[in-house]
């Protein structure tokens, strides 16, 4: 027998998930934040008993961690320094000299990773063709390395200007160190992040130097701890670009493993699509603090390079430490069941991003909350029966619920406790409502013919009414969705994607250049995936991010997986048309169009997943017990009906409004929507009528 | 009815939401699809929804202060040439008109109709910085407007039917050095103001609404209250403070007296100085929008933008002073002036609400617009024409209870562009660009540090500057004690330290590079009082000298 098993550290719990061939089982086990590795052995010794299998029996373990990203926030990392251009040692501070928030006058900045002190200007100069300006001086490194030792530095980061267009003086800077100090971890920028743009090339370089100590003394401990505990297979990490790569790989740019847990939740929903055959969901992941929303096309997840970790204004756009790399593309928002709600000076009703947390959580949770949350919105709406939640593991008190909902809500806009449990739910859907429209902007993509797929506690609760509020017409509730993300990382390909900037203008493509490019490209990320794929075959796409000359954003348009001829070119340009037009409807008459950087990603073939056959109907189980809910839309209460999941057999049809109760979450289902149970056990939400 | 009155009154809330992030979709659509880096890279743009009186409902959140009320002004210049009763599906209008719209002929205003069921229901707005409009281009040259550039009058240039303009677009491509970016740009303006009908319509149809003139009235009622509930809480009485700029051929005073009521300010410029011969004139639009930038982010920060938040603050402007310039005075570089606004009024509220406002800071933007090739330099030009202009700032002023910030805009809202990128579209070189040691404002709080940066062409070659820097005579004062912020200075690069004009066209000759040092902001409180660790930590950080912190902060490193 061999299993795969899958670890994902969150902040509060530690996920496992544990698969053979036609059987599945899961579990958590609460995060142990001093010494991680030791609540993944007991996640991981919990789930084998559970399943009944021996370490031997396992074949591959798969990892993601919040670690780095807790390093980050919690700035916790190792003591930095930064090699970098004379004259500009403070691009880490200025940043983009801007204000994320125009009107507040005490507005907190992130702050470098790395104090100015250790920002240490080497002479060196490249023009940006590359060419050398000024000569590096190696007195400059050797001084500072002198500096640096004395100063107790534990990592170094090297970052030129231009840098990613010729690494020599890096490599040459990098050379310098290693001879004098062979035992110190090194970033390089022109292989950490290889992309035009200072600021975030070294934020992004700091960043990996930053939280690499730490994870490589983390990765060792887990993989000694694994070998004690009997597992000698081969052990993966989860990348934030939503692909799994070597431990070595790992180690080398740790900064790649930030957002591996909201990666994998991706993945767990793009496989969901496989299975139902959805070519365009949207993914909606709905917990306590926050909700996360990504679509995935094609099966798969929209992708992006740049990310901001550790934002200061929380969940504002500007407030945090830029990072460029591939990630999966999400909007997080700071709308949960934990989000507070409030009045605020125009007599709005306002949800979050403050959360009341798990102490003392939700009003109604009788810990002492006084604040209501969007939870006891929920439970004053009726949608919750108060000795069932969570299973009945949390008794709810719905008196708590109004008697917050009522001082602090209500009373402000002379509204009963009810109306004002309305208005808090209404004024949440619509944040997450109006994130999914404007991300859909950004993103060239609308919501038409779109599927939701709701996971996380929250998700199902609020699903049917986002999807109304964006125009999406048929909602998904996956089994096993409370653990999704340690899911998601057993469906995750072997990949690696490497990132470079080569300008080049249509007019005067040098395809010469571009294919030793690409080519040299390819054969990095091949090497990478080799290591871990086992010759599992693999694919290779290749992208190029274009724009019309002068224009701010590029657009990835793709390429063909191999040299390129005179003859493709013309090809390509239709495509960046094509694309551009669906982004932005008008065409702009007579530009040329630019490259200004190239991607090519390796990745082990996905899994072939065959389309689930419909399930053929079922009668549906009498329901449980009838609720009285108030609706949302219409201020009216009416009676909904409560049906057990687990009592429901595929086939199995029932009409909303009703409420889909199960130990972790309960789906609701709208007023003028049907809930069906597919063969795979999953909830199929329909808007019948609007 | 009683549940029906509470339901609707929740759906104002949600509508109201949803037109913040209708405005929202029209500034990003901008900002993705904006040709000139100053929108794109820099975010000189404004985004708003309108009703058919010209009265703005929401503003985005994107984008920078002097466009605020500046742009919310122009819709009903706009209104007044073309009453919304004529206007037709598919049409846009355009104007650079500094006096109908937001003060220079840089900035584009587009406003475009939005129809339902074939009737029109409101007018959505945008401005944007552009990057060139022909003439003297960037700088403080001009000696009227007809020398600054292109003006374009309030035009149609797409008709019914979305059919482009063909004439207007043939003059605006003949009238730029840099057409294709401008003929994107405008492109870009209308798109995103059809991006923020559709989504306008797509609201009315869901909420089954054939006007947003109740929604309006809802908006208007709760801004107005909310505003004047923050105005009552200030201390009655007027409070008077000037400020200096250098000026082009002379310095300028701006002098404010303001006076709150019961429910309202209003501030009176009288006093202030007289006009410039040159564009650092500020055209009374932008006054405004500056001044209330400034009341109203120390008076009701929280409060969203739109008719009737902004109502409640007024300014008396004498026609004939520097802040309210008429036809056809220059003003093209009147952000140069006009952004010291916000620091006076600041120096008016400080006397009423001590804890809640800034020193003073760098305020104006260190642009430095440069020209280089065979503009400058002839048939002898040693590098490829170009036209570009980076955004910079100095040190903010320390705040009542933090440091001000190092190298931050403020007031303006714009961000600055990577070197990598400004390298690559220009033959120039930045040699430096780091903060500048011991030029920020000593005090309690100090102020943020300013920058050095130094500028070449590649190979040294010849080019110019149209400078519009200020601050170099009239350091950021601090407050309560605090220290003055480092005044700047601009000159070459030579031995000698040869200083340049601080406004106006000058040439670096061959060999030679730009030195400007921008300044630091102004300290608050006295200086012997602040935390000596982080005294400590600044001279640690080579951004204080160990002289500095004994002589200014009494503290021995």
């Amino acid at each position: 027998m061999t299993a795969r098993l899958a670890v994902d550290i969150g902040g509060t719990f530690t996920d496992v998930a544990v698969e053979t061939e036609d059987e599945r089982w899961t579990g958590k086990v609460l995060t142990t934040p001093h010494a991680p590795e030791l609540g993944v052995l007991e996640a991981v010794r919990m789930v084998l008993q559970k399943a009944g299998l021996a370490p031997a029996d396992i074949a591959l373990v798969i990892h993601g961690t919040t670690l780095a990203t807790n390093a980050v926030i919690e700035r916790k990392g190792a003591k930095t320094a930064l090699l970098t251009t004379e004259g500009f040692r403070d691009v880490l501070a200025l940043g983009n000299e801007s204000r994320y928030d125009q009107y507040d006058l005490n507005i907190e900045l992130a702050q470098p990773l790395v104090p100015r002190r250790w920002r240490l200007p080497v002479t060196e100069r490249l023009d940006n063709t590359g060419k050398v300006l000024i000569p590096l001086e190696p007195r400059d490194v050797e001084q500072h390395v002198a500096f640096m030792r004395a100063e107790g530095i534990e990592a170094v980061a090297i970052g030129f200007l231009h840098g990613f267009v010729n690494p020599v003086h890096e490599k040459q800077a990098a050379e310098i160190v290693r001879r004098l100090w062979p035992e110190v971890p090194l970033s390089l920028a022109s292989e950490v992040s290889p992309e035009m743009r200072e600021w975030e090339r070294f934020s992004t370089t700091v960043a990996n130097a930053y939280v690499q100590p730490l994870m490589a003394s983390y990765l060792k401990r887990l993989e000694v701890g694994l070998r004690a505990a009997g597992l000698t297979c081969p052990l993966f990490m989860m990348l934030s670009g939503g692909g799994l790569t070597t431990l070595e790989t790992a180690a080398r740019f740790p900064i790649r493993l930030v957002e591996s847990g909201p990666a994998g939740g991706a993945i767990f929903s793009a496989h969901v699509a496989r299975e139902r055959g959805l070519s365009e969901v949207l993914s909606f992941d709905m917990g306590g603090t926050t909700a996360k929303i990504c679509l995935i096309d094609a099966f798969q997840p929209q992708a992006s390079r740049t990310f901001e970790v550790a934002r200061v204004g929380r969940f504002k756009k500007g407030s945090g430490l830029p990072l460029r790399i591939p990630v999966i593309e999400m909007v997080e928002i700071g709308a949960g069941g934990g989000s507070i709600a409030a009045v605020d000076g125009m007599g709005r009703i306002t949800v979050g991003p403050e959360s009341a947390g798990a102490d003392p959580g939700p009003a109604c949770y009788g810990r002492g909350g006084a604040k209501p949350a969007v939870t006891d919105a929920n439970l004053a709406l009726g949608r919750y029966d108060p000795v069932a939640f969570a299973g009945g593991a949390l008794r709810l008190y719905p008196e708590h619920a109004r008697t917050a909902l009522a001082a602090e809500v209500g009373g402000k806009l002379g509204l009963p406790a009810d109306m004002a449990a309305l208005g808090v739910v209404e004024m949440v859907d619509e944040n997450m409502a109006n994130a999914a429209r404007v991300h859909a902007i950004e993103s060239g993509k609308g919501y038409d013919g779109r599927t939701i797929i709701a996971f996380g506690g929250g998700g199902p609760v609020h699903g049917y009414r986002v999807a109304e509020k964006i125009g999406v017409k048929r909602l998904l509730v996956p089994s096993g969705a409370g653990v999704g993300s340690a899911i998601g990382f057993l469906r995750a390909p072997v990949a690696y994607e490497v990132v470079k900037s080569l300008y080049q203008r249509f007019a005067t493509f040098d395809t010469v250049a571009v294919n030793a490019l690409l080519a040299g490209m390819a054969a990095e990320a091949r090497a990478v995936v080799a290591e871990g794929a086992f010759g599992a075959p693999v694919r290779e796409s290749r992208l190029a991010y274009m724009r019309y000359v002068g224009q701010g954003h590029e657009i990835a348009v793709p390429l063909p997986p191999r040299d390129l001829g005179a003859e493709d070119i013309a090809a390509i340009r239709a495509a960046y048309d094509t694309e551009y037009s669906r982004f932005y409807d008008r065409p702009v008459p007579g530009s040329d169009v630019e490259v200004m950087s190239f991607a090519v990603t390796v990745a082990t073939r996905t899994e072939e997943v065959l389309p689930a056959a419909p399930a053929a109907d079922s009668p549906a189980p009498p329901p449980i017990r009838v609720q009285q809910v108030r609706d949302t839309v219409t201020g009216e209460v009416a009676d909904w009906a409560v049906y057990d999941r687990a009592a429901m057999a595929p086939g199995a049809k029932v009409p909303g409004p009703c409420i889909i109760a199960e130990a972790e979450t309960s789906t609701l289902v709208g007023p003028g929507w049907t809930c069906r149970m597919d063969s795979l056990g999953y909830l199929d939400l329909t808007q019948e009528r609007s | 009815m009683q549940q029906t009155g509470a339901l609707t009154k929740i759906q104002r809330q949600i509508q109201w939401n949803r037109l913040i992030a209708v405005v929202e979709e029209q500034a990003q659509t901008m900002i993705r699809t904006a040709f000139s880096t100053t929108v794109r890279e820099a975010g000189d743009l404004s985004a708003g929804i309108f009703d058919l009186q010209g009265r703005m409902l929401a503003q985005a959140v994107t984008g920078t202060p002097g466009h605020v009320n500046s742009m919310a002004e122009s819709v009903g210049h706009f209104l007044k040439k073309f009453p919304a009763h004529t206007m037709k599906p598919g049409e846009h209008y355009i104007t650079n008109d500094p006096w109908l719209a937001t003060g220079h002929l840089h900035d584009l205003t587009v406003v475009s109709p939005a129809f339902r069921k074939g009737k029109i229901v409101g007018l959505f707005a945008n401005t944007a910085h552009i990057i060139d409009i022909g003439g003297l281009g960037m700088g403080p040259e001009g000696r009227s407007v007809f020398e600054e550039g292109l003006f374009i009058p309030i035009v149609r240039c797409f008709e019914a039917g979305g059919v482009a303009n063909e004439t207007f677009f043939d003059f605006i491509r003949a009238g730029s050095r840099t057409p294709i970016e401008l003929e994107g740009d405008i492109y870009s303006l209308c798109a995103c103001n059809d991006a923020g009908a559709k989504r306008l319509v797509e609201m009315l149809d869901e909420f089954d609404m054939d006007s947003i003139d109740p929604l309006g009235a809802f908006i208007f009622e709760s801004s107005r209250q909310a505003t004047l509930d923050e105005i009552r809480k200030l201390p009655k009485g007027t409070y008077r403070s000037e400020i200096r700029s250098d000026g082009y051929e002379a310095p300028v005073t701006l002098h404010a007296a303001m006076t709150v009521h019961e429910d309202e300010i209003v501030v009176d410029y009288a006093g202030t100085s007289g006009l410039s011969t040159r564009g650092i004139n500020v055209p009374p639009a932008y006054c405004r929008a500056y001044s209330c930038f400034g009341i109203k982010c120390v008076v009701a920060p929280e409060v969203p933008n739109n008719w009737a938040s902004l109502a409640p603050f007024r300014m008396e402007i004498p026609t004939g002073c520097i802040l309210n310039a008429p036809r056809p005075y220059p003003v093209s570089v009147r952000h140069v002036v006009g952004q010291l606004i916000p620091d006076l009024m600041m120096g008016c509220l400080h006397q009423a609400v001590p804890g809640r406002v800034n020193a003073e800071g760098s305020s104006a933007l260190w642009n430095p617009p440069l020209r280089g090739g065979s503009q400058v330099s002839g048939p002898a030009a040693e590098v490829e024409d170009f036209e570009i202009i980076t955004f910079n700032s100095g040190g903010t002023g320390a705040r009542p209870g933090k440091d001000g910030l190092d190298g931050i805009a403020f007031p303006s809202g714009v961000r600055t562009m990577p070197v990598e990128a400004t390298e690559n579209v220009a033959p120039v070189i930045f040699w430096k660009k780091e903060l500048r040691p011991d030029s920020a404002g000593a005090g309690r709080t100090r102020g943020g540090f300013g920058q050095i940066m130094e500028i070449g062409a590649k190979g040294d070659a010849e080019y110019a500057v149209n400078a519009i820097f200020d601050r170099v005579a009239n350091p950021p004062k601090g407050r309560e004690g605090g220290g003055e912020g480092a005044a700047g200075w601009v000159g070459l690069n030579d031995a000698n330290g040869t200083p340049l004009r601080t406004k106006g066209f000058q040439i670096i000759p061959k060999g030679r590079r730009l030195l400007l040092k921008l300044p630091g902001g102004g300290g608050m409180g006295d200086p012997k009082a602040r935390d000596p660790d982080l005294v400590k930590r600044d001279v640690a950080d080579g951004l204080i000298s160990k002289q500095a912190a004994r002589d200014l902060y009494g503290v021995e490193v």
